[in-house]
């Protein structure tokens, strides 16, 4: 499996793409620091742009480079390596390789400003964090997409189509629910729809770090229990480590059984 | 001559008397081993110099004007029997004492020191700890608590007192005190003319600094922390709060400032900062906020019930969760000239203004005052589109409530 | 060599292999031949592990492939579309493969052999057809694994370049290795085949040496043979 991740990565490293994701976060990360000199603007600022734009691209990321790479696939199929090896090297691959733009594209211009020595220091790795989780999610998720189907565009649309029910449906249903049944109490249900969407589970991880003086102000017991203790926290990141693992392992399962 | 000799003695007798008043030392290998032996001795203007050691004593009446001078902070150990100082005499200083084991009870207040209809008193560099209430100004006016230092270990509201408690008084300077740890750090009822300046009130289980009933009073430079909830000011007229730092006031109905019927105050040079509300008002009306920075807190601002005409001009409004919260489509106050870090507009003109007002209520925070659940939802896309919607249409937010000249950098 | 035992398989609702038998013993060249859609390549796929059978069995050197992958140590495939990633360059690729296989190879005899050193350093997206088809026959003979499996290598080639392949296939016979091959140009098969396997409709319809074949078709001509293999049967 190292084997093709090596040379997964070190396709995608050389790819147009991968520089031009690379490119986007540094000039975003410059721009946002040293046009706005406000770190805290900076981290909200992101914040926002990770919860919504690395899920997408890593969603499109994923399924194109599975269709792009569907001959090298094949060239590797008939070769003596285990079949999880060569879909997994190539998972690993394309989020290894997006989740390192990442890092580096917004690390970089952080690193120059100054930023190991403020204390914006934590809520910035916890984004890191959470964008590198989000990567790994949604291009799992897109290459399950791409795999079970072998239509292109279909592919493509499904994909999409998952985004953003993830990125925005999702939330317009959950918070239709929450008004619909207001007279009841609803803490804990609001929390178990957080776990089940990843874009929501991790923007609960940031909020943690960036609004918990609101959401102290509920008065809820499970509320209280989440937000104030260190639970929250490690139920999130818990629940995304789920939500990393289960494509992968849906992955290998799909891959075992796909005819090529 | 003898008559004159008469008088001059008389006349060096009254000077003595006045001017180089006797000191009574008092420990435990002394001639005096009891405060309170020293009080019954000790003549008007005397001095009780209290050496170091543990003096289990309690119900101590100063009843003449004495100073009770600690060296190296002698304890005064109360054994939780009671009152442990009493003063009801005019000009009494008490000075470096560390008292301990007030007694709790739920019928009197016993307090560390009780000051009772006196007047010129002077109360500094005392320490408290295991306190009921700490120390207690009953109708007692024109005195000063200074530089103070109580500690309290409250865990319940129903059996704990406060660190500072003034009760129809006036005129009175409270200044460098620390308190923590009890249930209203400062509390003020009907009490007028209070400066309080320079304190730090923290841990406290109720508020930091409680007014109420208490007009005319002035606040400054003080520092109020992890408390229940900062401040609260009721029912008081021509509050003065200036240069106060508000911090980390979290919880359910933790603020760090609580207006409720306030009216003609003035609010200016203080930080909310990381406060569930930085400041809660309701009923408050002519109120001016000044060069306030609210920053990082979950509500900036946050309105109930009928307010008029208060003036919110060059505040600074830096990434709270929500800036300005209403529960009313009704808007009857002015916000000008603010530095909000949400804004998103233009200054073409480069005057430092910026170009399209800005509307600091969120519709969100109207769902969230509706259904609170839904405060889960706070930074989603999807909660930014329907923001936005409103901000180009506002339909259930008042449409008057906007800052017309938003500032394009930050106030200093 | 290689053991398929009532092989089916379907895709959708299309079935292209129906209870398929076959029996390959080592050595010797054997042509698998049918009709477009006869399932040639799913045959070829099923004995790579590429394509999972609905049912039956298949044993590669006695072994039973199902779930396995190190079998394919001894297999060498060449893929009918030679697709290869992009942006990699001819030399990376071979450098890849041979990372891959970790086994001694002698790839710099047939580069030169195929004339492809101009192209070592040029990625393969910018490469024709036929040079595509070269890199390909080279990947695929570099190595010494007892079994070929050739999906049409003749796809593209100039005649020089056919010439090559013939001869080094031949040489791989020499060996004693077993060579499955399919092709579309039956002058290459008739050249090279030992025994002809012919598929029709998911099973072997025949399988023979060519002047069985011939024999059975009562046809002198080898191409005319295998366009009328299915006539008999359409008139019986």
């Amino acid at each position: 499996m190292l084997k093709i991740l090596k040379y997964s990565f070190y396709d995608l490293m050389r790819s147009r793409w991968s520089y031009v994701y690379f490119l986007f976060y540094l000039a975003l990360g410059f721009v946002l620091l040293f046009l706005n000199n406000d770190v805290s603007k900076a981290v909200i600022t992101l914040m926002n742009v990770i919860i919504v734009l690395v899920p997408l691209i890593g969603t499109i990321f994923g399924v194109m480079y599975y269709y792009n790479s569907k001959e090298f696939t094949e060239l590797l199929l008939a070769q003596p390596i285990k079949r999880s090896s060569i879909f997994l090297g190539q998972y690993f691959g394309v989020a290894g390789s997006l989740t390192l733009s990442l890092v580096l594209g917004l690390g970089i211009p952080f690193v120059l400003y100054g930023l190991l020595k403020s204390d914006a220091i934590f809520d910035f790795t916890l984004l890191l964090v959470t964008g590198a989780f989000l990567t790994m999610i949604f291009t799992g998720l897109a290459f399950n997409i791409a795999l079970s189907n072998e239509n292109k565009i279909k592919g493509f649309g499904y994909a999409v189509l998952v985004w953003l029910f993830l990125a925005v449906v999702y939330d317009g249903l959950f918070l239709m629910s929450l008004i619909i049944f207001e007279e009841y109490p609803l803490d804990g249900f609001s929390l178990a729809a957080t776990m089940f969407n990843p874009i929501d589970l991790s923007r609960t991880l940031i909020l943690l770090k960036l609004d918990i003086s609101a959401l102290l102000g509920y008065t809820g017991a499970v509320f209280k229990q989440f937000f104030g203790t260190n639970s929250g926290l490690i139920i999130s990141i818990l629940m995304l480590s789920l939500w990393t693992v289960l494509p992968i392992w849906r992955l290998t399962f799909m891959a075992k059984r796909k005819d090529f | 001559m003898t008559n004159l000799r008469g008088t001059l003695g008389a006349l060096f007798l009254f000077i003595t008397y006045f001017l180089s008043a006797n000191t009574i030392t008092v420990c435990a290998s002394c001639e005096v081993k009891t405060i309170k032996k020293g009080i019954l001795i000790a003549s008007d203007f005397d001095t009780l110099l209290i050496k170091e050691g543990t003096y289990k004593e309690f119900n101590i009446l100063v009843n003449k004007p004495l100073t009770l001078l600690g060296e190296n902070f002698p304890v005064i150990d109360g054994e939780e029997q009671g009152e442990i100082i009493r003063i009801a005499s005019d000009n009494v200083t008490i000075d470096g004492l560390f008292i301990i084991n007030v007694g709790t009870s739920y019928t009197s207040d016993y307090a560390a020191i009780r000051v009772v209809k006196s007047e010129n008193f002077l109360i500094q560099n005392v320490v408290l700890e295991k306190l009921f209430f700490g120390i207690y100004l009953e109708k007692s006016n024109n005195g000063k608590v200074y530089h103070n230092k109580i500690i309290g270990d409250a865990v319940d509201e129903y059996n704990s007192g406060n660190g500072i408690q003034l009760w129809y008084s006036k005129n009175v300077e409270v200044d460098r005190n620390i308190v923590q740890g009890v249930r209203d750090g400062i509390y003020l009822e009907f009490s007028d003319n209070i400066t309080i300046n320079n304190n730090q009130s923290t841990d406290n289980l109720r508020y930091g600094l409680h007014f109420m009933f208490s007009n005319d009073d002035v606040y400054t430079n003080n520092t109020f922390e992890n408390n229940g909830a900062g401040v609260a000011v009721m029912f008081s007229k021509r509050i003065k709060m200036h240069n106060n730092v508000f911090r980390k006031n979290w919880g359910t109905a933790a603020f760090g400032m609580l207006l409720k019927e306030i009216n003609d105050a003035e609010i200016s040079d203080n930080t909310f900062e990381e406060n569930t509300i930085g400041i809660n008002i309701e009923g408050s009306n002519r109120i001016v906020y000044k060069n306030n920075s609210f920053i990082k807190n979950g509500w900036a601002v946050k309105v109930l019930g009928a307010c008029y005409t208060n003036t919110f001009t060059n505040n600074n409004f830096l990434h709270n969760s929500f800036d300005i919260s209403y529960n009313s489509k009704m808007n009857d106050n002015v916000f000008d000239q603010n530095y909000w870090s949400d804004y998103t507009g233009y200054d073409l003109d480069k005057n430092g203004i910026g170009d399209v007002p800005y509307r600091p209520v969120k519709l969100f925070s109207y769902i969230v005052n509706r259904t609170p659940e839904t405060i889960v939802l706070l930074r989603s896309l999807f909660m930014d589109i329907i923001d936005f919607s409103e901000k180009v249409s506002p339909v259930f937010t008042p449409d008057n409530l906007l800052d017309a000249n938003p500032l394009m950098k930050r106030m200093k | 060599m290689i053991q398929v035992e009532t092989l089916y398989k379907k895709f959708g609702k299309n079935e292209v292999l129906t209870g398929l038998d076959l029996h390959i013993q080592e050595g010797g060249i054997f042509a698998i031949l049918g009709p477009n859609g006869s399932g040639k390549t799913t045959l070829i796929k099923a004995i790579l592990g590429m394509v999972i059978p609905n049912k039956g069995k298949i044993a590669v050197l006695g072994k039973a492939v199902k779930n396995q992958w190190k079998y394919r140590h001894e297999i060498e495939y060449l893929p009918q579309i030679a697709n290869f990633p992009g942006n990699l360059k001819v030399k990376e690729l071979i450098r890849m493969i041979k990372d891959l296989r970790q086994k001694s190879s002698e790839e710099d005899k047939l580069v030169s052999m195929f004339g492809l050193e101009p192209f070592l350093d040029k990625k393969l997206a910018t490469l024709s057809g036929g040079t595509k088809q070269k890199v390909n026959i080279v990947l695929t003979f570099m190595f010494d694994s007892p079994l070929i499996i050739l999906d049409e290598p003749t796809t593209g080639l100039d005649p020089a370049a056919l010439i090559r392949l013939k001869e080094l296939i031949q040489k791989e016979k020499e060996k004693g290795k077993t060579i499955l091959v399919t092709s579309h140009i039956m002058q290459f098969v008739e050249e090279v085949a030992d025994e002809i396997v012919y598929l029709l409709e998911g099973k072997i319809y025949f399988k023979g040496s060519i002047s069985e074949l011939l024999e059975k078709t009562e046809q002198s001509d080898f191409e005319h043979a295998i366009a009328a293999i299915t006539s008999p049967m359409s008139n019986a």
